[in-house]
């Protein structure tokens, strides 16, 4: 359970700021005021939200560290089993290979997004006609509602009608199969990722340019140093906790990536692009093996919690929150 | 001769990095605008000749579109007006009690696959028969709008100077009316982008309307995709239907586009 800690800093606030003012105050003070003035009960503004948090958040989690230990079918009872669903998982061939998945789609889906983000944040920091237009088109992807957009993709996949291979076979490259292939499956959906998420790792990156001191490029400039130098040895240090914090988000997101995976391939073709994400919703939705599939989310969690410490970490590093 | 150059790469890159999103969204507009013949022919149509609105009105016509509309107005309006009611308050208990842990826990909620909620909450509802009611959908989406609202109001109310607050408590003032008369009006903006992005989450999700809408229940995204596997509906109507979905949030992200910058970099981080 969360622990709010009420008036925290009591003390050392009435010495430092209230205890002054209130003496030099004019106005007369009341016996109950003063009690009460200085140990704002602050915790009794998130009461409300501690409670709903508890109900929709915090008790699911409790709930499914429970469920996980059940061999618990939808419609069937409920067993305990211990840790034999993650015994069970540790031999399943779909779950490894999910995992599988989810790591090569995760490498891509961070990486590509950083390089392209961060030379995106790179040219957006310039000043030039119309940028904040270009910026707000160049923004869209990212707030578009994922299976709306991916629905267009689809269509544009299709390996005869779709527009993509039209467009191929313009340059004289022989029409893919995009979704369709096993092979090109999970590259392809990294597309789609990169297409839809490259503007929040611009958007945090162009965060990290705004702060940025001028005088190292100055007096760099006046040594005679180009922009590859420039960009090399002072604007990538300078920017690089940024850059962390992007790729841990990065990281988490792709973990996470469901709604494209889902509306594209649903896991397709076979097993191809079943991530561990889709692999988790068909045990759980399709197959109803709640147990196993909340064995699942138990070892996701795991992962998230410890990407979210890092992130915590990395935040703190670039003393981002504003 | 070299700035010249210089300046066309320049716009080069410009153009590069913003083309992908606008050749998607054009190609949107261009499926939705089509008649069934164009959009199935191939070398492929690319300015609808003549262009036809006869998709949207089927959109309207043949589906219930509008009681998918209203359900995804109900579903976000309510879960975040409820985001707002409970999390603005609690930004500010926490920003300024110091709560470090809760934050923590804020964050990994924030952090937490969507998908990890659903089956415990489906289980749930289940119980208490709530599966496929609009309620349901609400009480869920409270996973996506409280995390984002909370962390948001974090930032804004720890800039909030606290001697204001102070004087206002030594005139007399109790905790209560020293946060709704001086803190909040002082945090405007930030409700403002923690309502936005809150909305944008909300309407964009999809899962949780997949599992526990029902049919009279879903929202929008899960609607116009189970348009697509059990109508067999064709390419026109199905892009001009995922056009009229995502435009609410394309519009918005237009008209408040400086306020989603500033918090998307102060919270940073998208639903699950």
């Amino acid at each position: 359970m969360p622990r709010v800690e009420p008036g925290h800093d009591g003390p050392e606030r009435m010495t430092s700021t209230s205890l002054p003012a209130r003496l030099s105050s004019a106005a007369p003070v009341s016996a109950a005021a003063t009690s009460q003035d200085f140990t704002p009960r602050y915790w009794l503004f998130s009461l409300p939200a501690v409670l709903v948090i508890a109900a929709v958040i915090v008790f699911p989690w409790l709930f499914t560290l429970y469920m996980s230990t059940q061999d618990w079918k939808i419609g069937g009872g409920a067993e305990f089993v211990g840790l034999g669903n993650f015994a069970e998982l540790a031999q399943d061939a779909r779950f490894l290979e999910s995992i599988w998945h989810t790591v090569y789609f995760t490498v891509l889906a961070v990486v590509l997004p950083i390089v392209f983000g961060t030379a995106a944040a790179l040219v957006f920091h310039r000043e030039f006609p119309a940028r904040g237009l270009l910026r707000t088109v160049f923004v869209m992807p990212m707030m578009a509602t994922p299976v709306a957009v991916a629905l267009v993709w689809t269509m544009m996949f299709h390996p005869q009608l779709g527009v993509l291979n039209y467009l191929l076979s313009l340059v004289g490259i022989p029409p893919q199969g995009w979704v369709y292939d096993p092979g090109t499956v999970i590259p392809t959906l990294v597309m789609v990722e990169v297409w839809h998420w490259t503007p929040l790792v611009m958007l945090i990156v162009l965060g990290g340019l705004a702060g940025l001191p001028r005088e190292p490029y100055e007096s760099a400039l006046i040594d005679g140093a180009n922009d590859w130098h420039m960009f090399r040895h002072i604007t990538l240090p300078l920017v690089w906790p940024f850059v962390m914090v992007a790729i841990v988000i990065r990281t988490i997101d792709a973990l996470k990536a469901f709604d494209t995976i889902f509306v594209i391939t649903q896991g397709g073709p076979g097993t191809a692009s079943e991530t561990l994400n889709i692999f988790l919703y068909l045990q759980a939705f399709q197959f109803y093996k709640i147990g196993y599939a909340s064995a699942v989310v138990v070892i996701f969690f795991v992962i998230i919690i410890m990407l979210s410490l890092l992130l915590l970490y990395a935040r703190q590093k670039s003393k981002w929150n504003t | 001769m070299n700035r010249t150059l210089k300046k066309l790469g320049f716009w080069a890159s410009v153009f590069v990095l913003v083309s992908p999103a606008v050749l998607v969204f054009l190609w949107m507009i261009s499926l939705s605008l089509k008649n069934e013949l164009d959009n199935t022919a191939f070398p492929p149509v690319f300015i609808p000749d003549p262009p036809t609105l006869k998709n949207y009105v089927d959109v309207f016509a043949q589906n219930d579109f509008g009681l998918y509309l209203w359900n995804s107005i109900l579903v976000t309006g309510g879960a975040v007006l409820l985001g707002l009611i409970v999390g603005v308050p609690a930004g500010y208990g926490i920003a300024r009690g110091k709560a470090h842990k809760f934050a923590i826990l804020i964050l990994v909620a924030r952090m937490t696959p969507a998908l990890s909620y659903l089956i415990p909450l489906f289980l749930l509802f289940q119980i208490t028969g709530l599966v496929g009611t609009i309620t349901a959908l609400v009480i869920t989406h409270l996973v996506i709008t409280i995390p984002i609202i909370v962390w948001i109001m974090i930032g804004y109310f720890e800039n909030v100077p606290m001697e204001l607050e102070d004087a206002s408590r030594i005139d007399g003032a109790t905790s209560w009316q020293a946060f709704r008369h001086v803190a909040l009006p002082l945090a405007k903006p930030g409700i403002v982008v923690g309502g936005i992005l809150a909305f944008i989450f909300s309407w964009n999700n999809f899962i949780f309307s997949v599992v526990l809408g029902g049919k009279a229940s879903r929202t929008l995204p899960s609607a116009v995709y189970n348009s697509l596997t059990f109508e067999q509906i064709s390419w026109g109507p199905l892009a001009a239907a995922a056009l009229l979905v995502t435009l609410p949030v394309l519009l918005v992200t237009v008209i408040a586009q400086r306020q989603i910058v500033a918090g998307l970099s102060a919270g940073g981080l998208k639903d699950g």
